[in-house]
């Protein structure tokens, strides 16, 4: 293990942005006001599925006070987050797919007018049939919902993928347990509804204020369907209210701004309501899985067969990326030698489903640790002792070639398992309480961009200036989860000053150096190693300067506390950092440095090959105790353990705050969240008061703990700590309803309804 | 850009519609102000638009989320729901006016202390629900405060720390 002596890094400081969130002096996207400035609302289908035939938007026009509308004619360029497989426009196109979706925009001087505006749009339709299941989308007969898509009926992608021998290996089981699971259609509900600011100037430049992850693919997008070039767009994401991957690719309402600014002439603001966000949606897909596990006598996982039907909604999005993460998903955190996977994902007339917080992850590993649960029991053994028996080591290799070059998963389940007394407790709680126990991992980023690039995937410089003091300028994105912070830290641990006196610019196209964007776990990796290549490459130049001054080499100086000094002499041999600084730019100018990161690049000979691969990953285990009400059916979580293996935490309580946060969110799909939808694809509680995400009524006592871990190849020793926690929490608390009241829930969320109808059925099969 | 066009920094119904406006004067944030505003307009449009105060936000614009939560009289409300004419003489704080003009409020040096501000957007809300409680209950319980800020949303932090920091806070204020 590296010497692990930090000053900053380790230590939970404040962040930089929490007084002004806190005083209201942040500025989000909906906050930002400019002259001149115009309000957009939106047109949408009241239909889900249906050809557009006309659409008349001239008495909206003649309305006083609306200086522009668009429709989806103005720009017919498809554009989609996955490059190669573009399906989306700015505004639906000839054709609608989803109820709700945008037909027409409006931008006039108040938000009223605009409204206004749209009802005196015309939209003639022609409908079709309306799909809002995969089944029906999947039928041989089913009406296209995308003609060119070239995979038949309604598929939008299908893969296969077979490592090993499968059949073989369930023939030589001692054990196999199948069982069919349903996920539910969710919503990241994050507070701040989408909003852009878009404005052209003279020189035809535009500016675009917008609370995105993905400043950089925001960027291409725009370019590509506004048909103009990237230099003269300019990104700024101002302070975003939470994201969870539903800002994680280009929301239309950023287009729509765009396209209006452009043809009004004034800037155009568009910020979405509630029901707008939910239509936008890009929540988790539902799938049906049904897997399958072999075992042999002792417990030890044989064969794993996974057969994915995924409900993609309406459009492409990130859909192919994440179907090929389910199959990544299935090989780790434990040992497994034989895997088949089968997955297609399936268009349907509703909003789209994309990436949400642990994409891939989550729906396979509630099968996955639902179904281990169940195997252990039916052998009579621990499912501690199986998780732990099938656990990865410190490294590993997957059949698929995936590598680990570091885990304490094993840590974490022993850790989780002490804590929660959860071996005193499984099988032994009255009935009507139970625990339960889950294990999971995550990625700390990926290995390849969505377009095939080999640019790196993260820069940063660093300015070192006796004025304006250090910034580093790195174009990832804080989206609230403290990514600015983490930066910041590793900065000034690496130049020995305190964290209060880094700045760090963020999230603009213009000012920032490249990088790819808020997602896939991948900042504090990818960012953070690019910003600690940057100070070293500038404390290599003030050192060269430092060395004839005190008279010694370069290589045996170091910093810390604002002072150079040699590592021999240290007492002798020392100088202030700024002095060196100081003296450095009078003899050599400007002190810059930049750095960059390029993940190792792992891959395949199959389908799919390039997912999966990541520079290194987090693990995470949980144990979850609850209490059914067997009168009401009401399920409450009581308490909640986590042990967590982020590597070094850059800041612990954030890390705790990241891992709360995750278990929170998870909680609510286990338990209350589900957007229904209607036969003709109408959402039918699109808010947040039928739409119940937890509150802290709801909230357990959660007990985290960070295990000893440090990974000597990643910045620090730090992996990802914001997605792997929510990967077990399904599972953990069905797998605690199990052993309360002996019913093996396979499909969320657990309702009290449900919970009342399965003692029902339990009752009446006994008697 | 088109100069006939007049500013339309605040929007606001057109012109001709002034006349219908209604004159509130109410107390913000420790002053006496005025406004004249249409009847239909929400406590949270006249402070966003009219006193450029946008710390209280919309998170859902009908009463789901707190993420407007202000004091009106002391009380905790979602601004989204209160029409403007119910404000006229009456007192209203923001999180703007939470804390002093020096130092921040102990809820707020808490929050930031315990990490309960990750995203942001539903701290001004949460704080001043937070307030709110500890008006009427000094020494909350950790189920008190639970249940006090039950009606605000946040989705990133879990809760956990926000809790915590309104316990400290609490603590901190009763001199314990
Ligand atoms: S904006 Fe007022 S409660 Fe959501
Ligand atoms: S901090 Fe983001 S919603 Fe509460």
């Amino acid at each position: 293990m590296a010497e692990k002596t930090f000053r900053v890094v380790g230590t939970s400081v404040t962040r930089k942005d929490a007084p002004l969130k806190a005083r209201g002096e942040a500025l989000y996207a909906d906050d930002i006001r400019l002259p001149l400035m115009l309000h957009a609302r939106v047109k949408r289908a009241d239909v889900g599925h249906a050809r557009i035939l006309r659409i008349d938007t001239s008495k909206a026009e003649a309305l006083p006070g609306v200086k522009a509308v668009v429709v989806g004619e103005e720009a017919p360029i498809p554009y989609g987050i996955v490059p190669q497989m573009p399906t989306e426009y700015a505004l639906a196109y000839k054709k609608v797919r989803y109820h709700g979706e945008p037909v027409a925009a409006v931008a006039a001087v108040d938000p009223d007018t605009a409204e206004k505006a749209l009802d005196l749009i015309e939209v003639e339709y022609e409908p079709l049939p309306v799909y809002t299941d995969p089944k029906e989308a999947m039928a041989p007969d089913a009406v296209k919902i995308h003609e060119e898509s070239p995979f038949p009926a309604n598929i939008a992608y299908q893969a296969e993928q077979e490592f090993g021998d499968v059949d073989r290996a369930f023939a030589e089981s001692h054990y196999v347990l199948e069982k069919t699971f349903r996920t539910s259609y969710v919503n990241h509900a994050f507070l701040e509804p989408h909003s852009a600011v878009a404005k052209f100037d003279t020189n035809g430049e535009l500016t675009i204020w917008s609370g995105t992850q993905v400043p950089h693919y925001l960027h291409r997008t725009l370019s590509k369907v506004l048909e103009m070039p990237m230099q003269k767009i300019h990104v700024k994401v101002p302070k975003v209210g939470g994201g969870f991957g539903g800002k994680g690719e280009v929301s239309n309402n950023e287009l729509i701004a765009a396209l209006l600014a452009r043809k009004a002439g004034r800037p155009v603001k568009l910020t979405y309501s509630r029901k707008e966000v939910f239509l936008q949606h890009r929540g988790r897909h539902p799938i049906e899985i049904r897997m399958k596990i072999g075992v042999d006598r002792d417990g030890y996982i044989q064969a794993l067969e996974y057969d994915g039907t995924m409900d993609g909604g309406a459009y492409g999005g990130w859909g192919v990326v994440i179907l090929f993460y389910t199959a990544a998903m299935l090989h780790l955190p434990y040992k497994v030698k034989n895997v088949r996977f089968r997955g297609r994902r399936v268009y349907t007339n509703k909003p789209t489903c994309g990436a949400m917080r642990g994409l891939g992850g989550v729906q396979p590993r509630f099968a996955m640790e639902s179904l281990l649960d169940q195997i252990a029991i039916d052998l009579g053994m621990s499912p501690y002792e199986i998780k732990k028996k099938n656990a990865i080591d410190q490294t590993h290799e997957t059949v698929s070639g995936v590598y680990v070059r570091h885990s304490e998963y094993k840590q974490c389940i022993d850790k989780v398992v002490e804590n929660s007394g959860y071996l005193e407790k499984h099988r032994k709680l009255p009935f009507g309480r139970g625990v339960g126990l889950a294990g999971g991992y995550y990625i700390s980023g990926t290995a390849y961009t969505l377009y095939m690039s080999y640019k790196p995937h993260s820069t940063a410089t660093v300015r070192v200036d006796t004025e304006a003091g250090v910034t580093v300028y790195c174009g990832a994105t804080d989206i609230g989860q403290g990514s600015d912070m983490v930066l910041g830290m590793m900065a000034a641990e690496k130049l020995g000053l305190p964290f209060d006196q880094i700045h760090v610019v963020s999230g603009d196209t213009t000012l920032a150096p490249f990088d790819l964007g808020s997602f896939a776990s991948r900042v504090t990796v990818a960012a953070g190693t690019a910003v600690c290549q940057a100070c070293d490459r500038v404390l290599e130049k003030i050192f060269s300067v430092a060395a004839v001054q005190l008279g010694c080499r370069a290589q045996q100086l170091a910093v810390a506390d604002g002072e150079i000094y040699s590592v021999f002499e240290p007492h002798k041999k020392r100088m202030g950092f700024w002095e060196a600084v100081e003296r450095y730019i009078d003899a050599n100018g400007p002190l810059v440095a930049s750095g960059e990161f390029t993940p190792p690049r792992r891959t395949g000979k199959f389908k799919g090959a390039n997912i999966g691969h990541s520079p290194t990953y987090g693990f995470t285990a949980q144990v979850a105790e609850v209490e059914v009400d067997t009168e009401t059916g009401e399920i409450r979580v009581v308490n909640y353990w986590e042990a967590g293996d982020c590597g070094q935490a850059i800041n612990p309580q954030s890390v705790e705050g990241q891992v709360e946060g995750s278990i929170v969110m998870g909680m609510g799909q286990a338990l209350f969240e589900q957007v229904r939808v209607a036969e003709d694809g109408r959402l039918l509680n699109p808010n947040l008061h039928d739409y119940k995400v937890p509150t802290a009524a709801d909230l357990p006592q959660i007990r985290t703990h960070i295990v000893d871990s440090y990974d000597p190849d990643s910045p620090f020793g730090a992996k990802e700590s914001g997605e792997g926690p929510i990967q077990p929490v399904i599972p953990a608390i069905l797998n605690a309803i199990y052993d309360a009241i002996g019913v093996r829930f396979t499909e969320m969320p657990v309702t009290p309804e449900k919970v009342l109808e399965a003692l029902e059925r339990r009752k009446s099969e006994r008697s | 850009m088109p100069s006939s066009v007049p500013s339309s920094r605040r929007p606001g119904p057109p012109a001709e519609s002034v006349a219908e406006r209604l004159a509130i004067r109410f107390v913000l944030n420790g002053k006496p102000v005025e406004a004249r505003v249409e009847p239909r307009r929400t406590l949270l449009w006249v402070l966003r638009e009219e006193f450029d105060l946008v710390g209280a936000k919309e998170g859902c614009g009908v009463g789901e989320c707190g993420a407007c939560t202000v004091l009106l009289d002391g009380e905790a409300v979602n601004a989204c729901l209160v029409l403007a004419g119910k404000v006229d003489g009456r007192t209203v704080t923001t999180v703007e006016g939470l804390g002093g003009p020096e130092a921040l409020h102990p809820l707020q040096q808490w929050f930031i202390r315990k990490h309960a501000v990750q995203c942001g957007y539903c701290t001004p809300g949460m704080l001043l629900s937070a307030a709110a409680l500890l008006r009427r209950n000094p020494d909350p319980t950790r189920e008190e405060i639970r249940e006090a800020l039950a009606g605000n949303l946040c989705r990133c932090t879990g809760y956990v720390q926000i809790v915590e920091a309104v316990r400290a806070a609490a603590r901190e204020m009763a001199g314990r």
